[in-house]
């Protein structure tokens, strides 16, 4: 039996139901696991993704191709391939796509985590035969901290800060992170800005009725914002600019899984690091694996290799699947292909 | 314990000076004085053994974290640090702190000193274990850097110095004195470095010394020639001879006593008055000729140096300022007046003492060693900032480094200063190299390839010539460890072999043969100037360049 979905110059495809997942080319018809620039490119004819996720899609791709969306759960049939989509909790209308056909079915996740959010739906695990996982983070060093730790850390240091008459500036992804973020914290303590690019997907968050604690948006030509007391969430690519001059004194601090290295902590220089992922750590892609029952497994992103090597070990049958997606890469200089900032243009090259 | 882990967080999470003093002086101020006497050796990075072996401790934390020994030496390269590495792989703590783990002097004693003492591997695992199953990611990763022996957090000495200085209500300077050569082991030592009073008056304990600054801007911008005392600057050793009561102690910058590398002018000191202190340059120098750097380090390596290496290679202490006289610490003096007493304690000028020129080779001529040990470092006399830039241009062919200006009227101050003094060094010999093999770098660049061994030319061969890390941007970096990961050949443990594709511009300041090199030559302070992304590997230079630059060297020299 020829497999339901194989790997070719454009994507992910599946030759039965004539679509690609998460396409780098422009392709007919491209179901999206998530807006980020490595899964969304523009100019794909026709576009599928989970309801939730339509306006940050929209606003990623530009064009006015068409977006059909499906709820969570509900299922399509395309050229009679069965296609649903599953709460992937990575951010706001992320997918786990799942897809049957002739007693055989593969679920690619995209990017995934298994943490509480309560900014998008959690993680739902879908039993498959195929598994296509990411690995950003599949290296067993990966533990996350516990969010109520992280955001009783990041708290306490804004109000440090604000006791020294410091601006708290946090540079997060503007999509899915910034807001993660917002979340977790205590709007008691000061203001909260946030920078345009971040602004916008923090209006398609709430207009898909996501809570988030109340966060104005930096007026241009300002002089002087937040007299010392605010905290600001910017896109990694406004580190060190000019942007950040209204604050004053600021103290800087940058909010990613990568945070968890004392190396890379240091490398990139902030004051602070802190550890909030998007991504499953180690345990959390081992515990995902396992819910699916999958015997084989396909690993991309980051560390495909190892971890498929880890699962041949314990008995899967696993490889590493050569694809495009780069998640959040540790040596990067903050232009990060899940950064807004980003050229969304590659997929035509 | 947990209050050192704190520490050592604080520290590392911070780039600002004043925050560190700061988390030193809260420590310090609060910890008891056996964690803190434990803390303090820690701190200034006092070395001893590994209380147990790494690769012991890879296998059982792999065991014990469930995980195959690859993913554990991956992990590891990826993080670049294998305390932090096994800390993070571990489940996390399933029980409570004990009381080992307390305190930091309990912790050193019960589980590093028990670690030492341990009969077998059976008894250091039972321990090691233990500790894992009670401490939290980041109070393990302090632990392993005390097990084993390397807990740099970026905090010099005088930083430290600063800190307890605080905390005493005493001068930085008395402070650094008093933590100089001797070693702070127990609670009571802690409490007497604490002390208000001086209470060993007539010890050996050398002074901070001051460091120059590289001279960044152009040397007339430093004002009137006429405030400026100009010297060369020697290719030596930076040592302080202290010559107090019946004794004298021979002190390197990195405060190490040398008495035993260097007993000939240790014996020659006995001839100063008591109340001598003098800052200067050691130096190997045979037949009236300057001998190469590389002498002078198998002299200082030595712990007992043999009447053959004596004679093979002797040694010269050039001074250049007095810091004590009868007894009296002259440093808040200004410099011309340090200058002037010390002319008449070392009245010998260096230069009258040499032949500038080619270095020395075959077997010692006999008699050509004066014995005289001290000399007084020149003083280079102009009128103008061209006479001097003149004069330093002759730097390579006199086998001096450059020149160091002083101000005339600085005090002799701590740490560096910047300001009073500079080292106003020339342009270093530079040559186009290929990039051969790389490792991965450790602490601040964990996980990017940052170690780079560079190749020339040897006919159709390119061979390595030296080793270098800094000189590329952060940026670049990432970017080379992108090309190294894709073009490896072979990896052999942490260093990978790669197809030679990038060409950088190597730096170094100096060149000698070598037997004990490959390439025949050895290259000193090698650095990376700048990626020629210009150039390809057959564009880069030859053997043969180096050589010529060897050659260069000795023969303009012969000539001067
Ligand atoms: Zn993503
Ligand atoms: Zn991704």
């Amino acid at each position: 039996m020829p497999d339901l979905l194989e790997l070719t110059p454009a994507g992910l495809y599946c030759p039965r139901g004539d679509f690609y997942i998460d396409p780098w080319r422009r392709v007919g018809r491209a179901i999206i696991t998530h807006a980020h620039a490595d899964h969304a490119r523009a100019g794909s004819d026709r576009y599928l993704c989970a309801a939730p996720g339509k306006l940050v899609l929209r606003t990623r791709i530009g064009s006015s191709a068409p977006i059909d969306t499906l709820p969570y759960g509900e299922s399509l049939s395309i050229n009679g391939v069965e296609v649903s989509l599953h709460p992937a909790g990575h951010v706001l209308g992320s997918a786990q796509v799942r897809v049957s056909h002739g007693g055989q079915t593969w679920v690619v996740t995209g990017d995934y985590k298994l943490e509480a959010d309560p900014t998008c739906a959690a993680f739902e695990p879908v039993r498959c035969d195929v598994f296509v996982t990411e690995s950003t983070f599949g290296l067993p060093v990966y533990r996350w901290p516990d969010p109520a730790s992280v955001a009783a850390e990041i708290n306490a240091w804004w109000r440090a800060n604000r006791d020294a008459g410091r601006s708290s500036v946090i540079f997060a992804y503007a999509l899915g992170k910034a807001q993660r973020v917002a979340a977790l914290l205590d709007p008691s303590i000061g203001p909260i800005v946030a920078h345009g690019a971040v602004m916008k997907m923090v209006e398609h968050y709430r207009a898909s009725g996501v809570r988030l604690p109340p966060i104005d948006r930096v007026p241009p030509r300002a002089r002087r914002v937040g007299d010392g007391r605010a905290m600001v969430l910017a896109p990694p690519s406004a580190a060190g600019s000019r942007w950040l001059r209204v604050f004053g004194e600021t103290s800087e601090a940058m909010a990613s899984g990568w945070m968890m290295l004392r190396g890379v902590r240091r490398r990139r220089g902030f004051d602070r690091g802190f550890v909030v992922s998007d991504h499953a750590d180690f345990p959390g892609l081992m515990q995902a694996i396992a819910a699916t029952g999958a015997r084989r497994v396909l690993a991309t992103h980051g560390f495909a290799d190892s971890l498929a090597r880890l699962l041949r070990e314990r008995g899967l049958d696993a490889a590493a699947l050569a694809t495009k997606f780069t998640g959040e890469t540790v040596g990067d200089s903050g232009d990060d292909d899940d950064d807004e900032s980003t050229s969304v243009d590659e997929g035509a090259a | 314990m947990k209050q050192f882990t704190d520490l050592y967080w604080r520290l590392d999470g911070t780039t600002s000076t004043n925050e560190k003093v700061a988390a030193l002086r809260d420590y310090f101020a609060a910890a008891p004085h056996d964690d803190a006497a434990v803390a303090l050796g820690v701190l200034s990075g006092g070395r001893h053994g590994r209380a147990v072996s790494l690769t012991l401790l890879r296998q059982w934390a792999a065991d014990a974290a469930g995980l195959p020994a690859w993913l554990l030496e991956e992990s590891y390269a990826h993080v670049g640090d294998l305390a932090e590495t096994i800390a993070l792989v571990l489940p996390p703590p399933a029980e409570e702190a004990g009381d080992s783990e307390s305190s930091l002097a309990a912790c050193m004693q019960s589980t590093v000193q028990a670690l030492r003492q341990a009969a077998d591997d059976d008894a250091k695992r039972a321990i090691v274990e233990a500790v894992w199953r009670r401490l939290a990611a980041r109070e393990r990763i302090v632990w392993h850097k005390l097990l084993t022996g390397g807990c740099r957090v970026g905090v010099s000495k005088t930083l430290v110095a600063r800190a307890l200085a605080e905390v005493a209500g005493l001068e930085p300077a008395v402070m650094a004195h008093r933590l100089m050569g001797r070693p702070i082991e127990t609670a009571a030592q802690f409490a007497t470095l604490l002390c208000p009073d001086e209470t060993e008056a007539d010890s050996q304990r050398p002074y901070p010394f001051f460091l120059a600054s590289p001279l960044d801007a152009d040397a007339p911008s430093l004002g009137d020639v006429a405030e400026w005392q100009a010297e060369w600057k020697w290719d030596g050793m930076r040592a302080q001879l202290v010559r107090r009561g019946d004794e004298a102690a021979l002190w390197s910058r990195g405060e190490e006593l040398m008495n035993e590398a260097f007993p000939e002018i240790v014996t020659a000191a006995a001839a100063f008055p008591a109340g001598t202190v003098l800052d200067g340059e050691l130096l190997a120098v045979r037949d009236r000729r300057l001998l190469p750097f590389a002498s002078l380090s198998r002299r200082a390596s030595r712990r007992r140096v043999t009447k053959q290496v004596l004679a093979e290679i002797p040694c010269v202490f050039v001074a250049y300022d007095l810091l004590e006289a009868e007894g009296e610490d002259l440093r808040s003096e200004p410099l011309a007046h340090r200058r002037a007493l010390l002319e008449r304690m070392v009245p010998h000028p260096f230069d009258k003492a040499i032949d500038t020129g080619a270095s020395v080779s075959g077997p010692p001529a006999d008699g050509h060693d004066s014995g005289q040990r001290f000399f007084l470092s020149p003083c280079i006399t102009a009128d103008s900032w061209d006479t001097l830039a003149a004069a330093r241009a002759t730097s390579r062919q006199r086998g001096v480094e450059g020149l160091m200006l002083k101000r005339k009227a600085s005090p002799y101050a701590v740490g560096r200063t910047r300001g009073d003094w500079w080292k106003w060094k020339i342009e270093p010999l530079e040559i186009d190299a290929v990039l051969l093999y790389a490792q991965a770098g450790h602490g601040r660049r964990a996980g990017l390839h940052t170690d780079y061994t560079l190749g020339v030319w040897q006919g159709d061969r390119l061979v390595p010539v030296a080793k270098a890390y800094s000189g590329l941007s952060d940026a670049e970096i990432v970017e080379v460890d992108r090309i190294v990961r894709a073009t490896t050949l072979e990896k052999h443990g942490p260093v990978r072999v790669v197809q030679p594709t990038l060409v950088f511009q190597l730096s170094f300041e100096g060149v000698s043969r070598s037997t004990r090199h490959k390439s025949g030559v050895a290259v000193r302070f090698p650095r990376i100037a700048r990626w020629r992304r210009d150039k390809e590997p057959q564009d880069a230079g030859h053997l043969a360049d180096i050589e010529r630059m060897i050659e260069m060297a000795s023969s303009a020299g012969a000539t001067a």
